[in-house]
């Protein structure tokens, strides 16, 4: 039968207004938004990013060299190419004044630096009257470094043997963000200011960055393929400014990504929500269904005349939810780009938009086709009895709800580029939804049971409350599946949260050490570990060798060939040497080389990363090592253990091969806790430059930004939970005239309103408490999975969130049922039953 | 639990059979049986030429478009769309080109005209029967059905609609089945058939009541 006719009748039926489309709008528009939002944020940050390319990045196109300065043969290539070349060093060090010793995160510049972007220092001054020499030279740092030290603008400190004067503090540096994630707070002087130091002598860990200003027809891509041609092999990094900040980048991407699968479970539980709303809409068109049946309308015309009207009512919701979703990134963009450590450029994307679209229209349909399959099914008889029948939809139905999911799962995959948390997700909220569909199945079985057994009789309101559950047209299903899913998100959000901050916090540093030490020079590493052996607080030293290198190639052939995309060869790697076989080292293949060797090089290699890049013994291995290449063949395979927080090197080879290289020594000292702060002075008084890396602090500075994920995960969250709220709502609006009719019959029989709302709070209590402690189930085996597969860490219950959620199921019933309860009371029960007869 | 036991009747072309019987005796279940509206459990149900029981629901939609139509004692009329819509449906259902003409035209006989743009909540209980029959009548049907159509009229409308029914059926010749409680409606009819716990009880012909009566 022809669409016009479908269009034409669907028209008539909407006249009737958007009566009863509450809840599904709000539902649909929610979910809608949060993806929207989320995207439109996400967007604005990639925009962002890429506007501000140069600035984020310091110039047009950056080298960077790990441990070592560019060779003369590099720089004269640089300064070929650019207009402006600018040379900083960045690296950790220990910042001091008197007794106090702070990591900081030293950043020496020239006086080209910035080349984009200007750094904003407190009180307006600008970058080179702050590091100008005034008897010492200056400095600007963060006041966070400056607090911890407790020094204020015009007090002195120490770098290594240099004084520096503290001449500003640092707000905002435009190169920030993308050196990723720091582990101290920043000072910044000029680099000629270090000479006499003793920082950056030749095998001390720092990064030298060489940013261009480049003519304004620069060729990135050539320019680049021209670099690595030349000089990747000698360890060169190059950035440009089309993507500054892939960290960041990627870092946005991927939390972005999860926060819209967070709003797809919001959209899911919206979902619940639509497919009530849209049963009890076409409840109320059974009449008119059937009268058309009786006039000759297919069920075919009947499903389109219905769908068509659903799908009006989808797009009004989309609209509204769109413009929500782009509204609030906008009303908060002062908020969002001053609390975000990315430029942001808030504004109207075109891809959030058509995402929200597409998850909106999906699951908008996903979730009506099933009632609406079952409405097209009424039969003419129906204006005699009954109505929308039980059971499932007949063949086709099914199968276009199931290729419709199909699709929804299909685009998450592709739009999220997250494929495996996609269908996990995917697979947890349907999951959840089997088990809160049989939990709410089982509720109201154990309901109709309960009503009938002994224990209940003489208990009015109990039963009453029992029966609600289990009778026909019960609101139990709809409220177990929509509160339950809602909180299930919570949940899962909730043990993850705690088992990760558990990870962190607990068990790493009971196995890991107090400090690193880095760039202990080769003269001072007997020194350093006879103090620590002194030491009597300190239980345990370790300390290697430490050398920075880029492994080029594998037999002969391009290492990124041999071994793909693989971490090890992505970018340059620490690695050791050692005479003996290093204590608690077990060797799983192999031999290691005998003591005193100093035949041609010989390597022994991680065995887990071997495997992973096909290496087996005897291949022979090149490393270009600051600059230099060495070739050393594979004799042995061991074992090395990453997690532990104690020293893991991929690569170690003989002794004899790298002893002449420019290096430096690392350690890690375990020791009691009180000493430590005594152990961090004697050190920095007797090696100035020697930086010390405490690990409580750095494992401080990881949980803060956990803490920052977490909160914007359990926003969206939120957003699910709000969903399932409204759902609550419409589901006790739609009870209330039941609950109406059941007050009155109570009164005709002596019952109390106390009692009566008794027994009305016990029935919501009675869902919430079953949505709960299903969602606390899922919450926990999601919980479970995250930990187990993803952070591969041990994972164990967490009763306080978890019971957090079965209060909050309760709870959230009951707010949501009492401001449907009170009113139905307080009637007078002749009116009540009057106006039903 | 059968509701009809054994029913054998036959309506001729252009007969007019009135279904009496007291509640619960199946007079309104024989006559969805013949609408196609339920469905039998056992037995056979033919109407213009067509085994019923072969058919789907949608089959029966589609024997029923324009060749039967069906009056309620509730009415039924689709509130959201005005009288005129309403009579339109049947009509545009069957693809009718000048569906809204004819529905006006329908109106006008049922004696509505001056309420076309007016919804069944804005029509009086007389008013929303007349659009009933209207709709009913409007593809010139070959069976017109009518369940108790004057059940929850007061009995001057009643009449009115009344004559209208017989008017219509009697312009298109149509047959004409009804399920009435009121012998005097019954009694217009050319047959008379009696329906007890769901057996036929009896029945009379308007010749034979004449001559009872003479």
């Amino acid at each position: 039968m022809s669409l016009p006719l479908a269009w034409r009748l669907a028209r008539r039926e909407l006249r009737g207004g958007l009566k009863g489309f509450g809840v599904f709008l709000a539902c649909l528009a929610l979910g809608v938004a949060a993806i929207a939002a989320v995207g439109m944020v996400r967007a604005a940050i990639e925009r962002g990013l890429t506007d501000q390319g140069a600035v984020l990045l310091g110039g047009d196109a950056q080298v960077e060299f790990t441990y070592r300065f560019a060779s003369a043969n590099e720089r004269a290539w640089m300064e070929g190419k650019a207009l402006t070349l600018s040379e900083i060093v960045d690296f950790r060090s220990m910042a001091v004044v008197a007794d106090a010793r702070v990591l900081a995160q030293v950043k020496a510049v020239d006086s080209a630096y910035p080349l984009y972007g200007a750094v904003v220092l407190q009180g307006g001054a600008s970058l080179p009257e702050a590091l100008a020499d005034t008897g010492l030279p200056g400095a600007a740092m963060e006041s966070l470094l400056a607090d911890q030290l407790g020094i204020a603008p015009g007090a002195t400190f120490r770098l290594g043997t240099q004084e520096f004067r503290l001449n500003a503090v640092l707000e905002r540096e435009p190169d920030g963000t993308s050196g990723g994630f720091a582990l101290a707070p920043r000072v910044i002087v000029l680099r000629a200011a270090l000479a006499g130091s003793g920082l950056l002598a030749e095998g001390t860990l720092f990064d030298s960055s060489y940013r261009m200003r480049l003519p304004a027809n620069a060729d990135l891509e050539a320019l680049k393929t021209e670099a690595e041609a030349l000089f990747r092999d000698q360890g060169l990094r190059w950035t440009d400014k089309r993507r500054a900040a892939p960290g960041a980048e990627r870092f946005v991407e991927r939390i972005g990504a999860f926060l819209v699968l967070v709003g797809l479970a919001g959209l899911a539980v919206g979902g619940v929500g639509v497919a009530s709303a849209v049963r009890a809409y076409l409840e109320g068109k059974v009449s008119t269904i059937a009268t058309l049946r009786s006039l000759g309308a297919e069920t075919s015309l009947i499903f389109r005349v219905y769908l068509l009207q659903i799908a009006v009512l989808t797009a009004l919701a989309l609209v509204l939810g769109l413009g929500l979703g782009a509204a609030l990134p906008v009303a908060f963009a002062p908020l969002i780009e001053a609390r975000l450590p990315f430029p942001a450029e808030v504004g109207l994307y075109p891809r959030p938009v058509i995402e929200a679209l597409f998850y909106g229209a999906t699951s908008a349909l996903v979730f009506a086709l099933w009632p609406l399959a079952k409405a097209s099914e009424v039969r003419a008889a129906a204006l005699y009895r009954g109505g929308i029948g039980g059971g499932l939809p007949r063949g086709g139905a099914l199968w276009a709800i199931g290729g419709l999911a199909a699709l929804l799962v299909g685009g998450a995959v592709t739009l999220s580029g997250m494929a495996w948390l996609a269908l996990s997700v995917a697979g947890g909220v349907i999951g959840a939804l089997i088990a809160l569909a049989l939990a709410a199945l089982g509720l109201m079985a154990l309901a109709r049971r309960l009503g009938r057994a002994r224990l209940t009789q003489g208990r009015a309101g109990l039963r009453l409350a029992l029966a609600a559950i289990g009778g026909p047209r019960s609101e139990t299903m709809q409220v177990v599946l929509a509160l339950g899913l809602g909180l299930s998100v919570l949940a899962a959000v909730g043990q993850i949260d705690a088992n990760l901050r558990a990870a962190i916090s607990r068990e790493l540093p009971a196995r890991a050490p107090s400090f690193f030490f880095v760039d202990i020079q080769p003269d001072q590493i007997a020194d350093f570990k006879a103090m620590m052996a002194e030491n009597p607080a300190v239980s345990r030293v370790e300390s290697a060798p430490m050398l920075r290198g880029l492994v080029s190639q594998i037999n002969g052939k391009d290492a990124r060939e041999v071994a793909g995309n693989h971490w090890v060869v992505s970018s340059d790697r620490g690695l050791t040497y050692a005479d003996a076989l290093p204590e608690g080292t077990r060797i799983t293949e192999g031999a290691w080389w005998p003591q005193g060797y100093d035949g041609p090089p010989q390597i022994s290699f991680a065995a887990e990363e071997a495997q992973e890049m096909g290496l087996k013994l005897g291949d022979r291995v090149t490393m270009n090592i600051l600059g230099r290449d060495i070739t050393g063949e594979i004799t042995s395979f061991r074992e090395v253990d990453f997690s532990s927080g104690g020293m893991g090197f991929v690569l170690a080879m003989n002794a004899a091969a790298l002893k002449g290289a420019p290096h430096s020594h690392i350690a890690t000292v375990y020791a009691q806790e009180e000493a430590e702060a005594a152990i961090l002075r004697q050190t920095s008084r007797r090696f100035a430059n020697v930086t010390a890396i405490g690990i409580k602090a750095a494992v401080g500075r990881v949980a803060e930004t956990l803490t920052a994920i977490a909160q914007a995960v359990t926003i969206a969250a939120l957003v699910t939970l709000v969903t399932g709220f409204v759902v609550l709502i419409g589901a006790a609006a739609a009870g209330e005239r039941q609950r109406r009719f059941e007050a009155a019959v109570l009164k005709v029989l002596g019952a109390s309103r106390a009692r009566i709302l008794m027994s009305f709070a016990l029935r919501a209590a009675l869902t919430g408490a079953a949505a709960g402690l299903v969602a606390m189930a899922t919450g926990a085996v999601s919980g479970w999975a995250v930990m187990t597969f993803v952070m591969e860490a041990d994972y164990s219950f967490e009763p306080l969130s978890a019971l957090a959620v079965i209060v909050g199921g309760v709870l959230a019933t009951l707010l949501s049922g009492l401001a449907f309860m009170i009113r139905p009371l307080g009637l007078r029960p002749a009116g009540v039953l009057r106006a039903l007869e | 639990m059968d509701i009809l036991k054994g029913i054998t009747l036959l309506a001729h072309k252009g007969e007019t059979i009135g279904l009496v019987g007291p509640s619960g005796s199946g007079k309104s279940s024989l006559l969805m049986l013949m609408g196609g509206l339920e469905r039998a459990t056992r037995g056979q149900v033919r109407a213009l030429g067509q085994d019923m029981g072969a058919l789907n629901e949608d089959g029966l939609a589609r024997l029923r478009r324009g060749r039967i139509g069906v009056v309620f004692q509730s009415f039924h009329l689709i509130p959201t769309m005005t009288a005129l819509e309403n009579v339109a449906v049947p009509l545009e259902l069957q693809g009718a080109p000048d569906a809204f003409q004819r529905a006006r035209d329908e109106l006008h006989a049922v004696g509505l005209g001056a309420r076309l743009g007016h919804y069944p909540a804005q029509l009086s209980g007389g008013e929303q029967q007349r659009v009933a029959l209207a709709r009913a009548a409007a593809p010139r049907p070959a069976l017109l059905l009518a369940d108790e159509p004057t059940g929850n009229l007061d009995s001057a409308n009643g009449a009115a609609v009344m004559d209208l029914l017989f008017a219509l059926q009697q312009r298109h010749g149509a047959t004409l089945v009804m399920v009435t409680h009121a012998p005097e409606l019954a009694a217009r009819c050319g047959r008379i058939v009696r329906l007890a716990d769901g057996l036929i009880a009896g029945e009379e012909r308007a010749e034979v009541r004449a001559e009872v009566r003479a």
